[in-house]
């Protein structure tokens, strides 16, 4: 699962306010390329939720994105852009688990596949 | 990629071995999902270079699709485990980026919107009304637009309820097609059989500020 997809879910226990964004318990990361496509991140930038997105990737352990949200500017910078892009697309949580931020219950993550799937009591 | 090739490639894909009946689980056959992945691309350019969501994507030809017509990212959604194990597979046979989540479509809670959604949802003979639960929420998931497939004997209920109670600005048949149903479930007693199903393209109206 990339932080593209995280940075869209949210806990979908019944009666969770602040369901979002889920926190990240890491067992195993990969990393796989994906080509480069600045057209795709200008456009997709604004749509992030940034901190959302920050939290993540040092739950991942990549630490070089910046905590402020980047003005619009630095996506002429190519070497903003490509941390962007990598932290975006290119980290997979493949082992681990996404956690409800507000009850702590922990929706497992499988060959990179959460399960969101909820029991009778959640729903 | 032409509409011929692509129809080949998504031929190639495994299908369901042990289909769930109570899921409906049918797979979208390659001429359907070719052409309306195609369309989708060619007349609207709702594919290339978006973030493409694949409802209740079972073996993930809807997805894959998108995929190989240029989307950006594309998101697969399923309930059942082992149709997501054979999407993956799938999706690595073609080398295909693609994210799968595991989730009931019914209280999928989803911040922000993908450009679009993709899906050939169960039809609501074992669930009732799962088709209309898929195409609300598709809905509010797609800032674009949402591709469906419903049977044509529910037209005029689908075309209510979308723009009446799921915010469709628009609601449109684009085409009318033959879904060859094959013999997968014991009950079925024909060989094959044809249903016809509009192939639907909605358009959720415009969120105000950011969309979130």
């Amino acid at each position: 699962m990339r932080l593209l997809t995280h940075n869209m879910l949210s806990s979908n226990i019944k009666g969770v306010a602040n369901g979002f964004p889920l926190l990240i318990e890491v067992e195993k990361v990969i990393e796989k390329q994906v080509d480069f496509n600045p057209d795709f991140l200008k456009n997709i930038f604004p749509k992030i939720e940034w901190q959302a997105l920050v939290q993540a990737s040092r739950s991942m352990g990549y630490s070089e994105l910046p905590e402020e949200s980047p003005e619009s500017s630095m996506l002429d910078s190519d070497d903003f852009l490509m941390k962007f892009h990598h932290v975006l697309l290119e980290l997979h949580l493949e082992e681990g688990a996404l956690v409800c931020p507000e009850t702590g219950r922990k929706f497992p993550v499988n060959k990179g596949i959460p399960n969101m799937l909820l029991h009778e009591d959640e729903v | 990629m032409k509409l011929k090739q692509l129809e080949s490639v998504l031929g190639d894909l495994e299908q369901f071995s042990n289909p769930k009946v109570e899921l409906e689980q049918y797979p979208t056959g390659p001429h359907i999902a070719s052409r309306m992945l195609y369309t989708a691309e060619n007349s609207f350019g709702d594919v290339s270079n978006k973030v493409v969501a694949d409802f209740g994507c079972g073996c993930g030809t809807l997805g894959a699709a998108a995929a190989l017509l240029g989307a950006d990212q594309v998101i697969a959604i399923d309930i059942d485990s082992d149709s997501l194990e054979l999407a993956s597979e799938n999706a690595v046979d073609l080398e295909l980026d693609i994210d799968f989540v595991q989730c009931d479509i019914r209280n999928l809670e989803w911040r922000g919107h993908v450009d679009t959604v993709v899906m050939n949802p169960p039809f609501g003979t074992r669930k009732k009304g799962v088709d209309m639960d898929f195409l609300s929420m598709a809905l509010k998931v797609a800032s674009q637009a949402v591709y469906s497939l419903h049977k044509t004997s529910t037209r005029e209920h689908v075309k209510k309820a979308a723009l009446r109670d799921f915010n469709a600005s628009s609601a449109e048949v684009l085409c009318e097609l033959r879904y060859d149903v094959p013999q997968l479930y014991k009950f079925h007693k024909k060989k094959e059989v044809d249903i016809a199903v509009d192939l639907w393209r909605f358009v959720p109206k415009r969120n105000q500020g950011r969309g979130i």
